[in-house]
C-alpha cells in the first residue's frame, strides 16, 4: 500500500536568546493511505510544534531545520512559501488549533470569518454562500448560525465552526490540536463523532492530544512523543495492547478508566529541558527499567507496524516480535 | 444510611435564582423577567471523612454550590449545617472563624495564584488574613505545607515565581494554600482538569495521603467521571440547577439509572482500539438554546424517553441502598 505521508527526520527548534529550544528533534514516521494518526505526549512534547511544522507556520523564533515532508510524493517542505501557499496551505493540509474557539474574532458574524478565510485563498466571491453553507453543514450545524457571532454560540458549536473554518477549501488531511479539551463531556462526544465521520468522507486526520483514550475514537496509527522525539509509534492495537516502551506503558497505566481496579497509576517526575536534552535516552531518569546502556542514544528498532526506541528492544530475538 | 454523628455538612434545600437583565426593548414591551435558576432546592449529606462529588457539565450549577457552601455568595434559600452549625446564620465574625475550617482549591493553576507574588507569600497569605502566628511562625507553615504536597527542596520552591513553575506543580501550590491553615472541609473545584491525564493521578493521590494523614472531608466538583471514581465516595450528578441521580459512587457509575447519568457515561472513551469501528452512543437530543422547561423535569427536551408525565416535577426517591434518582421512569 502506497504511504499517503512519509515524515523524514523532522527537526523543528526555537530559536531564543538563551539557547535553542528543541521542540521536534529528529521526527519520523510514515502513514498509509486512509490512515488517521494520533500523537500523544504530555504537555511541552513538542506534539504542537509537529503540527505546525507541517503546516510550515511556525512563528520566529520557531524554524524547521532539517527533514522532508512527503504528502503524495510532493516534499512540502522542499517547496517555496509562495507554492506552498497557493497549493498546499489550507487546501490539502488545515489545521485546528489549540484553544482556536476562543480565538474568534467577537466582532464579526460567522460569515463574514468564513468569508475571510475564503476570500485569503482567492475563492470566487460569487460562489462564497454556498461553500459557507456547504461547510457549515458539514459540521452538523444549521446554516442559521452564520448570522450569529461568537458570544452567541456554545463551546460545541464554536467548536465546530472553527472545523467547518479548516474544511472550507476541501483538504484531503486535517491537523487538530486538542480539539475536544475545554469541552463538555456530551459535546466531546459530538465533536468525536463529527470527526469519524470526516474520515469516512475521505479525510485523514492526524489528531494531537494528550489524551490517550480519545485517540482510540479516531486513530489508526499512534506516535507517543517525549522530549521532542516519537519514542515508539505503532498500530492502536500495538500501543494500547502491547505498549514497548515503558513511558508508553506509565502512560497507558495513568489513564482513568471507568471499570476495573481503582489502582491509581501516574508517571513520576519531569520532561527533561529541550534546551539541553539529555545525551542518551531521553526518559532515563524517570524509566524503572533503566540501564547503563540508556545513557547512550537508544536504537530505532522495527516492530511489525511501526517502530521502538528503546534498548530493551535492542536484542534481536525481542525485535522479531 | 448514616447517623448524625459522623455528618460532617449537611446542605438542605439550598437555592439561589439569577437575575437576568432584560434589554430596554425587552423592559417597554413588558416581557416576563427571566431567571436562571443556578440552583433549585439541593439537598445532600457528606460524611466526616468521605469525599462527595459534585458531578456536572458547564452550567448545571455545581460551581454556584461550592460558592454557597463557602458563603462565598449568599443563598436565596435554604440551610447549610457545617459540624452541627448553621453557616447561613453566622454573622461576619463568626463566618471568619468557619472559613478557617473550610478552604477552596480552584481549577486553574495559572489564574488562581497571582503571578506577582513569590510563592512563600502564595501560602503565607490565610494566615496573614487570619493574623495567625508571627511572621517566623508563619513562615515554617509554609516550609511545612510545600513539603505536606512533595514540593520539594520547600526552601527552593518557596522564592520562586508561579512561572518557574509546571501546572501540575502550580496545583500543588494551591492545595498547600489550602492546606495551610489546617481546614476540616476542603472544597476542590476541578482540581485536575487543566493537568495533563499522566499528572492527575498523582495530585489525587497526594489529597487521599492528606485526608487520612488530616482527616479532611473533601466536596470534588467535576464533570470528569472517570477520574472521580478514583478518590469519591459518594456521587451527585447535577442537572440544570437539581440532582438528577445520587447515591455511592460504585453504584451510580456501574448501575446509572438516570438518563442523564446514562449519557454522561455513555459519552466517556475508554481507551480501546475497537472504538475506531463504532460510534459514540450519543443518545439525547442537542440542546438548541437555553430555553428551559418552566415546569416539569428539566431534563424535559433532551431526555430520548420523555413521557407525559414528565411535564410535572419529578423527585429524588431511593431506589436501592442509598441510591436516588429523580425521574418518573423509576421505579420500574
Amino acid at each position: 500500500m502506497k504511504d499517503s505521508l512519509i515524515i523524514e527526520n523532522l527537526k523543528s527548534y526555537y530559536f531564543t536568546t538563551v539557547g535553542a529550544v528543541k521542540a521536534v528533534d529528529n521526527v519520523s514516521f510514515s502513514l498509509k493511505k486512509g490512515e488517521s494518526v494520533g500523537i500523544a505526549g504530555e504537555s511541552a512534547c513538542g506534539k504542537s510544534t509537529l503540527g505546525l511544522s507541517i503546516m510550515r507556520m511556525l512563528q520566529p523564533p520557531g524554524k524547521i531545520v532539517n527533514g522532508k515532508i512527503i504528502l503524495h510524493d510532493t516534499d512540502i517542505l522542499a517547496m517555496s512559501e509562495h507554492e506552498f501557499t497557493k497549493k498546499v496551505r489550507w487546501k490539502r493540509i488545515a489545521m485546528v488549533f489549540q484553544g482556536a474557539m476562543n480565538a474568534l474574532d467577537p466582532v464579526y458574524s460567522i460569515k463574514d470569518q468564513l468569508k475571510e478565510v475564503l476570500k485569503y485563498h482567492g475563492f470566487p466571491e460569487n460562489e462564497m454562500q454556498e461553500r459557507i453553507i456547504e461547510a457549515v453543514r458539514q459540521v452538523g450545524l444549521d446554516p442559521s448560525v452564520i448570522d450569529r457571532h461568537p458570544h452567541e454560540l456554545s463551546g460545541g458549536m464554536k467548536q465546530r465552526i472553527v472545523i467547518a473554518m479548516a474544511l472550507i477549501l476541501r483538504p484531503e488531511f486535517v491537523i487538530a490540536d486538542e480539539p475536544t479539551t475545554a469541552l463538555d463531556v456530551l459535546v466531546q462526544a459530538q465533536i468525536i463523532n463529527l470527526l469519524k465521520k470526516l474520515k469516512k468522507e475521505g479525510m485523514t486526520i492526524m489528531l494531537i492530544t494528550h489524551d490517550l483514550a480519545i485517540i482510540s475514537e479516531i486513530a489508526e496509527k499512534i506516535g507517543i512523543m517525549y522530549a521532542g522525539e516519537i519514542v515508539e509509534f505503532g498500530s492502536a492495537e500495538q500501543i494500547y495492547n502491547e505498549p514497548k516502551h515503558p513511558y508508553t506503558q506509565a502512560l497507558i497505566a495513568a489513564i482513568p478508566r471507568l471499570k476495573g481496579e481503582k489502582k491509581i497509576s501516574y508517571v513520576k517526575g519531569t520532561p527533561p529541558n529541550l534546551m539541553n536534552p539529555p545525551t542518551g535516552c531521553r526518559f532515563y531518569d524517570r524509566c524503572p527499567h533503566a540501564m547503563d546502556v540508556c545513557k547512550q542514544d537508544p536504537p530505532s528498532i522495527k516492530i511489525k507496524d511501526g517502530f521502538v526506541r528503546c534498548w530493551l528492544y535492542e536484542d534481536s530475538k525481542k525485535s522479531q516480535q | 444510611m448514616q447517623s448524625t454523628d459522623n455528618l460532617f455538612v449537611d446542605v438542605r434545600s439550598l437555592r439561589k435564582w439569577f437575575q437576568v437583565k432584560r434589554t430596554f426593548a425587552e423592559t417597554m414591551h413588558s416581557k416576563e423577567e427571566k431567571v436562571v435558576k443556578a440552583v433549585d432546592d439541593i439537598s445532600f449529606k457528606i460524611p466526616k471523612g468521605s469525599v462527595f462529588v459534585l458531578a456536572g457539565e458547564s452550567g448545571s450549577g455545581k460551581t454556584t454550590v461550592a460558592r454557597l457552601i463557602l458563603r462565598a455568595i449568599e443563598p436565596d434559600n435554604g440551610n447549610v449545617f457545617f459540624n452541627g452549625t448553621d453557616i447561613t446564620k453566622l454573622n461576619e465574625r463568626e463566618l471568619k472563624a468557619f472559613r478557617i475550617n473550610a478552604q477552596m482549591v480552584h481549577q486553574d493553576p495559572y489564574a488562581s495564584i497571582d503571578p506577582r507574588m513569590r510563592i512563600m507569600e502564595i501560602v503565607m497569605e490565610p494566615l496573614s488574613v487570619h493574623k495567625i502566628g508571627s511572621k517566623k511562625e508563619q513562615e515554617e507553615k509554609v516550609f511545612r505545607a510545600l513539603e505536606e504536597v512533595r514540593l520539594e527542596p520547600a526552601a527552593d520552591i518557596a522564592y520562586r515565581y508561579p512561572h518557574m513553575l509546571s501546572g501540575g506543580q502550580r496545583q500543588r501550590v494551591a492545595i498547600a494554600r489550602a492546606l495551610v491553615l489546617k481546614p476540616k472541609f476542603i472544597v476542590a473545584d476541578e482540581p485536575v482538569s487543566m493537568l495533563d491525564i499522566s499528572v492527575r493521578a498523582e495530585i489525587l493521590e497526594l489529597m487521599q495521603s492528606l485526608q487520612k494523614k488530616h482527616d479532611i472531608t473533601y466536596l470534588y466538583i467535576t464533570h470528569d467521571l472517570s477520574t472521580a471514581r478514583y478518590i469519591g465516595d459518594q456521587i451527585a450528578i447535577m442537572y440544570l440547577g437539581k440532582i438528577a441521580e445520587m447515591g455511592p459512587i460504585d453504584k451510580v457509575l456501574l448501575n446509572p439509572l438516570h438518563p442523564y447519568t446514562q449519557a454522561l457515561i455513555d459519552a466517556i472513551s475508554e481507551p480501546d482500539p475497537g472504538n475506531l469501528f463504532k460510534e459514540k452512543m450519543v443518545r439525547i437530543k442537542t440542546e438548541t438554546g437555553i430555553e428551559r422547561v418552566s415546569t416539569g423535569c428539566n431534563f424535559y427536551n433532551r431526555c430520548p424517553y420523555a413521557m407525559d408525565i414528565c411535564k410535572t416535577e419529578p423527585k429524588l426517591i431511593e431506589i436501592e441502598d442509598s441510591h436516588y434518582v429523580s425521574c418518573f421512569l423509576y421505579p420500574k
